[in-house]
C-alpha cells in the first residue's frame, strides 16, 4: 500500500474522501468481485503472473489518465456524443500503452496480444468514466481511476498467482516446487491453465470475500 | 442392535447444545441416522413420513453398484496377471484386486465425507448423505493405476465446487462423481488416458508378455484397429481393460435391474439413453466414412462406460430432468452425444462423461420447456371448452 504512505505526506490533496476512492475498490466496491466487470480479460491473461501484472498496470494507467482527461473536458463534452469522445480518449491512451509495451517488454506484449487493445472495451473503464469522471473534478477522478485499476489488478494477480503456482509450479516464472516432488509423483494441474479454472478461482475469491465481509452479504 | 440403540441414546445428550461434544453434533447425527431410521415427527397438521429416507435410498444405489465393484476387483487382478502372462489361482487375483481397489474407495470416502462433515458443522445442517453414492461411484470410474492423491484432490474439488458451492445435496447442477473424473481428465490427462494405465502395475513395464497392449476397446476403435476389438462375449462379461466398474456389462445390468425394481433409478432415462446411442450408431453406419463408424450398435453400446454412465450416472435424480417427458429427451440426447463425441473426437476416447455433464447443464432447461408446453396445451384445451 505505497499509495497510502504518499497520501499521509501530502495531506491536503488526500482528504478522507479521496482516500476512500482509493480504498473502496480494493474490497467493498471491487470492480471484479463485487461489480463483476472486466471478467473477460481476467480470464485471458491470468495464466502467468508477469502478464497479469503488466495488464493490471496498463489498465490502471489507462483508467487513471482517461478519467483525468475526461473529467477535465467534462463540461465541454456535448452529452449526445460523450461516448464517442470517451472512446477517442481511451483509444489514444491504449495505443500509447500498447506501443510502450511493444518497445520495452515485447515478450509480454506478445502474450497479452489483443487484450491490451481490448482495454478500450473494458467495462471497468467505461463504467468509471460514465459513473465518476463525467461528474467529478479531475483530481478525484484520477484517484478513482487508480483505485479501480488497483482493485482490478489485485484480483488479477491473486488469480494469476494460484493459476501459475498450481498450473505450472512456478512463481513469477521461477520454478518453486522442488524436483523431488515431481519424482515422487506430483504433477502440475493442467486444468488450472485452462480458462474455466480462472472463472472458478474468481468464484472462490468472491465466495471467501462475501463470507468475510458482512456488508456484501444479501439477506 | 438394541444395545447399540441404548448406547446411542445414552451418549446423545453430550452432543446436544451445551453438551461436551457440541462441536461434533453433525457427526453424531449422521451416524445415528445412518444406523437407525430417524424418529423425527412433524408437529403440525398431518404428514406422512416414509421410512425410506434419503439415506436408505442411497444405500439401495450402493447395493446396485456392488456387482460392478466386485467384478472390478476381480478384473483388476485378472488383467494384471494376464499382462504378466502368469497363471494364478482365484484367491491371488482377488487379493491383488483388493489391494488396488480398496485404497481408492477408502480415499474417495475419507476425502469426500471429510468435506461434507466440515460443511455440515459450519452450516449447522445435517450431514448430506448424497456422498454415500458419489463416494462409491468415483472409484468405479477411475483407472486402477490412478494416484491416490489425485483421487483425493478430485473428490474434494467435486464436493466443494460441484456441490457445496451450489448449496449441498439436492442443489448441485452437475453429477459430483463425473465432475471428479472430469477434473482428473483435464488436470492430469496422462493419468487417465492412454494405453498403459488401465491395468494395475503395467506402467512399470517389467515382464509384460508380448502382444499385451493394455489398450481399451475404445482406444483400439479410435485408432481404427476395429478388428482388434474383443469379442462381444468378452465385452459383455467384462474381461477387458477399462475403468474399475465399467467393464462388465452383466454386473451393470444387474445393478440396473435392482435400480428399476426398487424404483430408484429411472428406466426412462436408461432406455432413452440406449435408444439415443443406437440411433447415433445407425446414423454413423449409414454414412460409414471410416472404420469406427461401421461398428454395430451392439458393439458401440457395449464398449467403454456407455452402459455404466446411462445406468448409474445419467439417472442421478438430482442432476437429471425431473419431468417424465424431459427424462426421455435428456436420456436420448445423452446417449446420442456420447456416441457422437466418442467417434468424432479422438482426443476424448470416451464421450459418456462429457455428454452426461453437458446434459446435466441442460436438464433444467428441458424441464422448463416441458412444463411450459404442458401449460400451453392445457390452456388451449380449456379455451376450446369455453368456446363450445
Amino acid at each position: 500500500m505505497s499509495e497510502q504512505k504518499i497520501a499521509k505526506e501530502k495531506e491536503p490533496m488526500f482528504s478522507a474522501k479521496v482516500l476512500k476512492l482509493l480504498k473502496n475498490p480494493l474490497n467493498l466496491e471491487n470492480p471484479v468481485t463485487v461489480q463483476v466487470l472486466g471478467i473477460c480479460s481476467a480470464l485471458a491473461v491470468t495464466v502467468q503472473m508477469k502478464p497479469a501484472i503488466v495488464m493490471a498496470l496498463s489498465v490502471t494507467i489507462v483508467t487513471a489518465f482517461a478519467s483525468l482527461i475526461i473529467s477535465a473536458l467534462r463540461n465541454t463534452i456535448p452529452s449526445r456524443i460523450r461516448i464517442i469522445v470517451q472512446l477517442a480518449v481511451v483509444a489514444a491512451l491504449v495505443i500509447i500503452v500498447d506501443q510502450v509495451l511493444k518497445a520495452y517488454v515485447y515478450d509480454v506484449s506478445k502474450k497479452l496480444s489483443v487484450f491490451v487493445g481490448l482495454i478500450i472495451t473494458n467495462c471497468i473503464l467505461m463504467g468509471r468514466l460514465e459513473a465518476y469522471a463525467m461528474a467529478n473534478k479531475p483530481w478525484p477522478s484520477f484517484v478513482d481511476g487508480i483505485g479501480n485499476g488497483i482493485g482490478y489488478g489485485l484480483i488479477l494477480v491473486i488469480v494469476a498467482f494460484f493459476r501459475e503456482f498450481l498450473g505450472s509450479g512456478k512463481f513469477y516464472g521461477m520454478s518453486v516446487i522442488p524436483k523431488v516432488f515431481y519424482e515422487w509423483g506430483y504433477m502440475d494441474n493442467g486444468l488450472m491453465i485452462l480458462p474455466p479454472m480462472a472463472l472458478i478461482t474468481i468464484g472462490v475469491i468472491i465466495w471467501v470475500q462475501r463470507s468475510r465481509t458482512k456488508e456484501l452479504q444479501e439477506k | 442392535m438394541k444395545a447399540l440403540r441404548n448406547y446411542l441414546d445414552k451418549i446423545k445428550p453430550q452432543f446436544k447444545e451445551g453438551g461436551k461434544f457440541e462441536k461434533l453434533h453433525s457427526t453424531f447425527d449422521a451416524i445415528e441416522t445412518f444406523l437407525f431410521v430417524p424418529d423425527k415427527t412433524t408437529f403440525k397438521g398431518s404428514h406422512i413420513r416414509d421410512v425410506i429416507d434419503l439415506k436408505r435410498t442411497m444405500s439401495m444405489v450402493i447395493i446396485a453398484m456392488i456387482p460392478a465393484l466386485l467384478f472390478g476387483i476381480w478384473n483388476t487382478g485378472y488383467q494384471h496377471f494376464l499382462s504378466l502372462g502368469q497363471e494364478v489361482d482365484f484367491m491371488q487375483i482377488i487379493g491383488y484386486g483388493l489391494l488396488k481397489v480398496i485404497p481408492i474407495v477408502a480415499v474417495s470416502y475419507i476425502a469426500g465425507l471429510g468435506v461434507e462433515f466440515i460443511f455440515a458443522q459450519i452450516r449447522h445442517e445435517e450431514v448430506n448423505e448424497g456422498f454415500l453414492v458419489s463416494g462409491m461411484l468415483i472409484p468405479l470410474v477411475m483407472p486402477v493405476d490412478v494416484p491416490l492423491w489425485m483421487v483425493a484432490i478430485a473428490t474434494i474439488f467435486a464436493v466443494i465446487i460441484g456441490k457445496e458451492a451450489f448449496g449441498g445435496t439436492g442443489m448441485n447442477v452437475f453429477n459430483p462423481a463425473l465432475l471428479a473424473r472430469a477434473f482428473i481428465f483435464f488436470a492430469y490427462p496422462a493419468k487417465i488416458s492412454g494405453d498403459t494405465i488401465w491395468t494395475g502395475g503395467l506402467t512399470k513395464g517389467e515382464g509384460v508378455i508380448d502382444g499385451f497392449s493394455g489398450a481399451t476397446p475404445l482406444s483400439k476403435a479410435a485408432s481404427g484397429a476395429i478388428d482388434q476389438i474383443p469379442s462381444l462375449h468378452d465385452l459383455f462379461f467384462g474381461f477387458i481393460p477399462g475403468s474399475i466398474g465399467e467393464t462388465s456389462k452383466l454386473a451393470i445390468l444387474l445393478g440396473a435391474v435392482i435400480l428399476i425394481v426398487t424404483g430408484i433409478g429411472s428406466w426412462r432415462i436408461m432406455l432413452a439413453g440406449l435408444l439415443g446411442g443406437v440411433t447415433m450408431t445407425l446414423i454413423f453406419n449409414a454414412f460409414a466414412a471410416n472404420a469406427y463408424m461401421t461398428l454395430s450398435p451392439l458393439t458401440q453400446v457395449m464398449m467403454g462406460s456407455f452402459l455404466f454412465g446411462m445406468v448409474f450416472m445419467a439417472t442421478d435424480p438430482v442432476t437429471a430432468s425431473q419431468t417424465n417427458r424431459g427424462k426421455w429427451i435428456y436420456g436420448f440426447l445423452a446417449g446420442l452425444l456420447a456416441i457422437m463425441i466418442r467417434v468424432f473426437n479422438p482426443a476424448y476416447p470416451e464421450g459418456v462423461m462429457l455428454s452426461i455433464l453437458l446434459m446435466n447443464a441442460f436438464a433444467p432447461l428441458i424441464d422448463y420447456y416441458v412444463v411450459e408446453a404442458n401449460i400451453k396445451r392445457r390452456l388451449k384445451r380449456a379455451a376450446k371448452l369455453v368456446k363450445s
